[in-house]
């Protein structure tokens, strides 16, 4: 294979990436996770570099991903919310962008809730942007990171069937594995009340199943996305139990999976809707080692865009 | 006005949709009115050789932004505009800042329009106080004020049985009622077509329902009452389908199209530029497709630029956050001749309608046509003048175009309002603005 070289300064979505350098991203992932195994996890890859986390809208487990990346790679880190930024002040995301900017700092890495926030910004500021998530749109890391774990459990992407389930309309998540798995070459389904599942994927390529069963029959991978009541401002689907009945994996629905198929889920998991907790906790669960290697992606995806910074 | 110049324009090839004239003739103008070309005293003699001479332009949706956003636009830099673009009369949405909805404010707007403006401005109403789609305005008092039409413009009427009622009741008045139509629920919170892009790139949509499900309303009422409805911006294939079936029965209802719906599609939101971000939205192809089919066949009969315009630091923001709205009246003459005559989809003759007799049609003013001892309101175009379009050398205040840098054949050299160049690109005339 041809030696990729990293040559952006921003991280915006997979929409932007090259097959070449999406398994850069991967491959650089592999040995940021051995530093994670190691006894002493620190490298100075970016030190001297000070990284902004600017998160405008709330986050949990991004977040703290993203600082410990940072913080394994020696990066010097300042966490902004909406709330300690001045955007509750009325200055724009812009003027928030630029006074970020003036402090040197060489990246930002960035959750908004309206998509296309941190295209905006990249375009106007000269640092690096990391994307953490901008409203529905995109979400790359959390993609990349369901990439890695994949292809570590099934050694290959290319032509396998991948079935994510759930609220599709309304997930960044499930936008960027879509986009990344299809430019990989696996085969995509997604399922779910057809209320929240957008037709016009299948221009892309992407087939639509309203039914459960079918769509994880012959899966080799399934990926449950959080029912999210928070973004449902109308009535998409009936009630929450509804939906644990007809979409949820449960033991009923188990028996349809094929036994080496991967169970996977972004969290956090309602337990008992999407997915009943023997399910989660059990062997073809590979939950929490999503969790580790999102740490070791992020590390990748903060390395890379730094070296190309100037 | 001031008494202007005598001239004779010569050797233009006149198109006159509504008179069906197309053909080289001289025209006249004295005192502001068109005359006979042989009765004109000391004319100044201007050749028209090779360009189109057309009945002063209309655009029937233009937000002036004066009172209460003139950081937007005032009504001297957004009549300014519409010199440059070619019109001579344009009607001023009543959104403003307090809203058009009494009589005090259309005539502030006609006060500060012969003061400061340079084309003109025809005031339209408040469909309901402050546009809030709860209680009717005092249409008649509008009326007298000197009101050619009414709407709630950026706003639906979303209430049935009060739509039904201001239709019935602006009959009595012969005031047209421009309806901006979308449904409250299906385009709460939507931000882009709900289609292919607006599903890739994780944007809220406004589906075409959202808008023909009134359009449907719309007619259904214009029936009842037997009156005129205009639908403004149409923008999905099923209105254009509505529109057109509803024509054919003879019901009073007509359509507008703006150029930036006939030349642009859903897919320029993919960069998350808020100069395409405007309401109703930009569609998908096969809708692009639609509107210049109704342009084709008469279901659209008018073009309007809905020149909304909004500052930089306004559209500078967040894509959900920015403001809808375009500017368009500096580009759609241009747009229009490139998109639709340059392509062979109009003729000239069709193109000039939708601007002069068409509008003038739906308003029931005395335009949009060159008539003998009515005001001297024509527009001079050169089909084939070739530019690129510079935000920077707009007139407007304002620069939230989704046409810069866009190549263009054919554009308006020359403005005359009341006999008077306000804009002129012809050797030797200068225009005022």
């Amino acid at each position: 294979m041809a030696e990729t070289k990293w040559t952006k300064k921003d991280l915006l979505s997979m929409e932007d990436l090259s097959v070449d350098e999406i398994n850069l991203i991967l491959d650089t992932a592999e040995e940021f996770k051995k530093v994670n195994e190691r006894n002493v996890k620190k490298v100075p890859a970016l030190r001297g570099r000070t990284v902004v986390n600017f998160f405008v809208e709330p986050s949990t487990r991004t977040r703290a991903s993203f600082e410990l990346a940072e913080q394994r790679l020696s990066a010097d880190i300042i966490n902004m919310s909406a709330s300690t930024s001045s955007l509750t002040k009325g200055e724009t995301l812009l003027d928030t962008g630029k006074n970020i900017e003036a402090l040197q700092v060489d990246l930002i890495v960035m959750r908004h809730s309206a998509a296309g926030a941190q295209q905006f910004l990249a375009k106007n500021l000269r640092c690096g942007i990391i994307n953490a998530g901008d409203g529905a749109h995109s979400h790359p890391t959390q993609a990349l990171l369901d990439i890695f774990t994949i292809r570590e459990k099934k050694k290959k992407i290319k032509g396998l069937k991948v079935s994510i389930i759930g609220d599709i309309l309304h997930s960044r998540v499930a936008r960027s594995n879509i986009i990344g798995l299809l430019k990989l070459g696996a085969k995509v389904t997604i399922a779910g009340p057809p209320t929240l599942l957008p037709k016009e994927f299948e221009k892309i390529g992407v087939k639509l199943c309203d039914n459960l069963v079918d769509a994880i029959s012959d899966a080799d991978v399934i990926n449950l996305l959080r029912i999210q009541h928070e973004r449902q401002r109308a009535a998409y689907f009936p009630s929450i139990s509804e939906y644990a009945s007809i979409y949820g994996i449960n033991a009923d629905t188990i028996k349809y999976v094929k036994k080496d198929a991967l169970i996977m889920h972004p969290g956090p998991i309602n337990r008992g809707v999407e997915i009943d907790t023997a399910i989660a906790d059990g062997d073809q669960s590979v939950i929490l080692e999503q969790v580790t290697n999102g740490l070791a992606v992020r590390m990748a995806v903060l390395y890379l865009v730094a070296g190309c910074l100037g | 006005m001031k008494k202007g110049c005598s001239y004779i324009l010569e050797k233009g090839r006149v198109i006159d949709p509504q008179k069906g004239i197309d053909q080289v003739l001289d025209i006249g103008i004295e005192d502001g009115i068109f005359v006979e070309p042989g009765k004109v005293k000391k004319p100044v003699r201007i050749n028209l050789k090779g360009f189109i001479a057309a009945p002063g332009f209309i655009d029937m949706h233009v937000h002036l932004r004066q009172p209460g956003g003139t950081d937007k636009e005032t009504i001297k830099t957004g009549t300014m505009a519409a010199a440059a673009g070619g019109f001579t009369s344009i009607v001023a949405m009543p959104n403003t800042s307090p809203a058009a909805d009494t009589p005090g404010a259309i005539e502030y707007l006609k006060a500060h329009a012969e003061t400061s403006g340079c084309v003109n401005v025809l005031p339209a109403g408040c469909i309901t106080k402050n546009y809030e789609g709860v209680e009717m305005s005092g249409i008649g008092g509008l009326k007298k004020a000197g009101i050619v039409a009414l709407t709630d413009d950026g706003n639906c009427v979303y209430n049935n049985e009060l739509m039904e009622h201001v239709l019935v009741y602006s009959k009595t008045f012969r005031l047209p009622v421009l309806d901006h139509c979308q449904d409250a629920f299906l385009s709460e919170g939507g931000l882009v077509h709900d289609g292919f892009w607006g599903a890739v790139k994780g944007l809220r949509g406004i589906p075409s329902a959202s808008e023909s499900i009134m359009v449907a309303r719309d007619i259904i009422l214009a029936e009842v009452a037997n009156w005129k409805v205009h639908i403004q911006h149409v923008s999905a294939t099923g209105s254009v389908e509505l529109i057109r079936n509803a024509r054919k029965k003879g019901i009073q209802v007509s359509a507008e199209v703006t150029p930036h719906h006939i030349a642009l599609t859903d897919e320029c939101i993919k960069n998350f530029d808020t100069n395409f971000k405007m309401n109703p939205p930009l569609r998908g192809e096969d809708d692009r497709k639609k509107l210049i089919e109704g342009l084709q066949d008469g279901t659209i009969s008018v073009i309007a630029t809905d020149h909304a315009p909004h500052t930089i630091t306004d559209k500078m923001v967040e894509f959900a956050y920015a403001p809808f709205g375009v500017i368009g009246l500096e580009t759609a003459v241009s747009v229009c001749l490139t998109e639709l005559y340059h392509t062979g989809y109009l003729d000239l003759r069709d193109v000039v309608s939708k601007f002069t007799s068409g509008p003038a049609e739906v308003l029931g003013i005395d335009a949009g046509t060159i008539e003998l001892g009515k005001k001297a309101d024509v527009t001079v175009l050169n089909p084939d003048f070739k530019y690129t379009i510079d935000k920077e050398k707009f007139y407007s205040k304002s620069r939230n175009t989704p046409f810069n840098g866009k190549k263009v054949k054919g554009r308006a050299v020359a403005t005359i309002v009341s006999g008077k160049f306000v804009f002129s690109l012809i050797d030797g005339i200068s225009g005022i603005i």
